[in-house]
């Protein structure tokens, strides 16, 4: 079993390097390559799920080598991301033969994004967990940018340079717990942190790499990049970056350092409850703006990892296990909205709410998914996004933080009001400019493509089964793995 | 007399010089992977000094020469095959060693300290990455050098090729 | 002391990176900011009176252990430059394009995404 945390790292970079081998002269083989590797990945993530597990690179044990840990909270995220990057990988099948002709690149970047973000979710050390999210990162710049008009250009410059700035916070922090204590050991240096304290070097270099990691996660006021970025990307690879980019590189380090870590304390408990809610309402104000459905999402993305972020900051078990169950909900019905935005995209070839309408009829599948996630997304029974909202609210109610509880409930109002909005616009009504005569040739999308959005809308409606066990079930062995504080991970990792 | 100058590349003074020391460029960057155990170095200085080679050979006598020698899609596969070389050699440490990455190497046959086959497994790695480093970073140049913006009719048109196109 | 002043390098770099309108000022902005941070590392390992990281078959190991620099932050900082190198050509082919599509380098007037 120790042997799939690694191959779980290893196959997409060896995968990636490979199709470009092989794959130019025929057509078919990149895809069938990278649908392959994403449903092994999917195989071998669903093996690890809640097992734990520490893996030696080189046989070196920490603290002098390099250490993959597998806890709980990692083989939650490590299920989320293969999942997610399966359906993606058969969204884009035939979604790039319209769009985009140069499969090759595509799949290789694809692989690689996957292979960092399996890499940042798995390993124990602080320089490896930099070296992964730069490669998760990179290859989602470049894919940004992947059609090469100018607005996806300029989108892709903009998360470019936002997100390597933030990089480089993260690794002027690192270099500064390097010269601190002489460790890059994630265990290892909780163990420094507990037995000595914080001093102003430490300080210094915790903020630096928050801040890092608060850009990567979205939250405001680090937002600017993710309006841009997501929606020019193409559609999987939005489903993709908003489905579990941002967590996998930016709430599961911020869950990590905050609880297993630095240990958590009443000034950080603060900081993210209100950045939790600063997102949450500012996402889905600005929301509720917006004529272009992609960039809809993408604020409503924001808005979401506000919530996360409220769950996670609480500092009570009833929360953590609320903002895991919501992240858990949001990548599935988020990715299911992009892709359905995906698949509209390629029907009409627009995003447009004015330009788009009557798609109720002529999209049957598609309509009911975004239907579906719709509903999940603003937290209406029996829907897996009212279970995880019930169990934030109840927290911050447990937590004695009425005022939390009441900001999170009109944000879900707010939040269902934009559905509508969309629902209006495309589904059951017309836009402004809607173009009848255009619109008579519209039909499904093909079946590849309607696979990943059946599975997904599926997993929407029963997606409440997961909370079944509360703190012992399958959410809750994440939990468990953020709750025991420091010491149950240092001794895991190191032994003492 | 001095040759008419060419509309490529440099005067015939750097030209000569290129030409003869093209190979002992090259040569220094083999040196530096292969004994990248033993004094610094290692793959990736080895491959920028390799990748030096070319570019300067691009430099001096245009791009269709260095791409001559070495073609965008030799490039290509050169670099694949480097990383593919390395995930190899790190997946065959599970098979002997124990875990990813070990060095089985040296715990199958210990070699002598300090000699040039000695060291296990890092070695093979720096050959691996030098490959690798030394083809994308050729890649990287070459494809910025032949990249450029054109005006054409009064419309801004990229041209991102080196053929010259025989129809206008 | 000096350690001040790579974190006044980084600050130029941030500056570059803020407030210049010339998408190249900015590309050289974000280069000198992550070369500052690899300059840190590297000094973070530095030894007063130290000897380079090298063992031959004549060095003793006990001084060697008491004198050589810390030869970590130098693996790091090779990881480091690649990556930075990577960063850089990738934000050099995305402004060559973009000089394309806008016809010019100055970002104030690529703004078509807003709201």
């Amino acid at each position: 079993m120790t042997n799939n945390i690694i191959t779980l790292v290893a196959l997409p970079l060896g995968m990636a390097f490979f199709i470009p081998m092989i794959g130019r002269k025929l057509r078919w083989v990149p895809d069938l390559l990278g649908n392959i590797t994403t449903f092994a990945l999917l195989v071998l993530a669903g093996g690890c799920f809640q097992q734990q597990a520490v893996y030696n690179l080189g046989g070196w044990p920490a603290p002098l080598g390099i250490v993959l840990v597998l806890d709980g909270l990692s083989s939650l995220l490590l299920l989320i991301v293969n999942l997610i990057s399966f359906m993606a990988t058969l969204f884009s099948v035939q979604y790039l033969e319209k769009l985009y002709t140069s499969k090759l690149r595509y799949y290789s970047l694809f692989l690689l994004m996957v292979a960092g973000m399996n890499g940042a979710v798995l390993t124990g050390d602080f320089f490896n967990l930099f070296v992964f999210l730069e490669i998760a990162s990179i290859a989602s710049y470049a894919l940004v940018g992947f059609g090469c008009e100018a607005e996806e250009l300029e989108a892709s410059f903009k998360y470019l340079v936002i997100g390597s700035v933030a990089s480089t916070f993260i690794l002027f922090g690192v270099a500064l717990f390097y010269s601190q204590f002489a460790t890059l050991n994630m265990a290892d240096i909780a163990f420094h942190l507990k037995q000595s304290g914080f001093d102003q070097i430490s300080i210094v270099a915790s903020v630096l790499i928050l801040v890092g990691f608060f850009v990567k996660a979205a939250l405001v006021p680090f937002h600017a990049w993710l309006p841009d970025a997501h929606p020019s990307a193409p559609a999987p690879i939005s489903a993709m970056l908003s489905g579990v980019l941002i967590k996998a590189i930016g709430i599961y380090p911020l869950a990590r350092l905050a609880y297993n870590i630095f240990g958590i304390t009443p000034l950080l408990i603060s900081v993210l409850t209100s950045l939790g809610i600063i997102s949450m309402m500012i996402g889905v104000l600005m929301a509720l703006a917006q004529w272009d459905f992609k960039r809809l999402l993408a604020y409503h993305s924001i808005s979401q990892m506000g919530y996360v972020i409220l769950g996670l900051g609480l500092g009570t078990p009833l929360g953590i296990l609320g903002g895991l169950f919501h992240l858990f909900n949001h990548s599935l019905f988020k990715s299911l909205l992009f892709l359905d935005s995906g698949s509209v995209e390629y029907e009409t070839g627009t995003r447009q709410l004015e330009k788009l309408g009557q798609l109720a009829k002529k999209m049957p599948v598609t309509s009911t998914s975004t239907l579906i996630a719709s509903l999940s997304i603003s937290g209406i029974p029996p829907f897996n996004g009212f279970w995880s909202k019930l169990v934030i609210i109840m927290a911050c109610l447990q937590a004695s933080r009425p005022g939390l509880a009441l900001w999170a409930v009109l944000g879900s109002i707010l939040t269902l009001a934009s559905f509508s909005k969309i629902q209006r616009y495309i589904f059951l009504g017309q836009g402004q400019e809607f173009d009848l005569e255009a619109a008579k040739q519209w039909h499904e999308v093909p079946l590849l493509m309607r696979i990943p959005l059946l599975v997904l809308a599926t997993l929407c409606l029963f997606g409440g089964i997961f909370l079944i066990g509360g703190l012992q079930g399958p959410i809750g062995s994440g939990v468990q793995a953020l709750v025991e504080n420091s010491t149950v991970y240092i001794s895991k990792v190191l032994g003492r | 007399m001095t040759e008419k100058n060419k509309t490529v590349g440099m005067s015939l003074v750097v030209q000569t010089v290129t030409r003869w020391l093209k190979g002992f460029i090259f040569l220094y960057g083999v040196y530096i992977v292969l004994y990248g155990h033993l004094s610094p170095g290692g793959g990736f200085p080895g491959g920028v000094i390799i990748a030096s080679t070319f570019v300067l050979l691009t430099l001096s006598f245009g791009k269709e020469r260095s791409l001559g020698k070495l073609g965008k899609l030799l490039a290509s596969e050169l670099d694949s095959l480097g990383a593919l070389l390395f995930l190899l050699v790190a997946a065959t440490g599970i098979v002997w060693g124990g875990t990813f990455f070990s060095n089985f190497i040296e715990r199958i046959a210990p070699s002598r300290h300090f000699h040039l086959f000695s060291a296990g497994v890092i070695p093979l790695c720096n050959i691996a990455i030098g490959m690798k480093v030394g083809a994308s970073l050729f890649m990287i140049f070459i494809i910025l050098a032949v990249i450029r913006v054109k005006e054409i009719n009064g419309r801004r048109k990229l041209i991102t090729t080196e053929k010259r196109r025989t129809k206008k | 002391m000096i350690y001040a002043l790579c974190f006044i390098l980084f600050l130029i770099g941030l500056y570059g990176v803020t407030c210049k309108k010339n998408i190249v000022k900015i590309i050289l902005g974000m280069v000198i900011m992550e070369y500052a941070v690899n300059l840190f590392l590297i000094l973070s390992g530095w030894r007063k009176g130290g000897q380079p990281p090298i063992i031959d078959s004549q060095t003793n190991m006990e001084t060697f252990v008491s004198r050589a620099v810390d030869p970590l932050p130098q693996a790091l900082v090779l990881t480091s430059i690649v990556i930075g190198l990577g960063i850089l050509s990738l934000m050099v082919a995305i402004a060559i394009r973009l000089y394309e599509r806008y016809g010019t380098f100055d970002i104030t007037e690529m703004r078509r995404l807003k709201g």
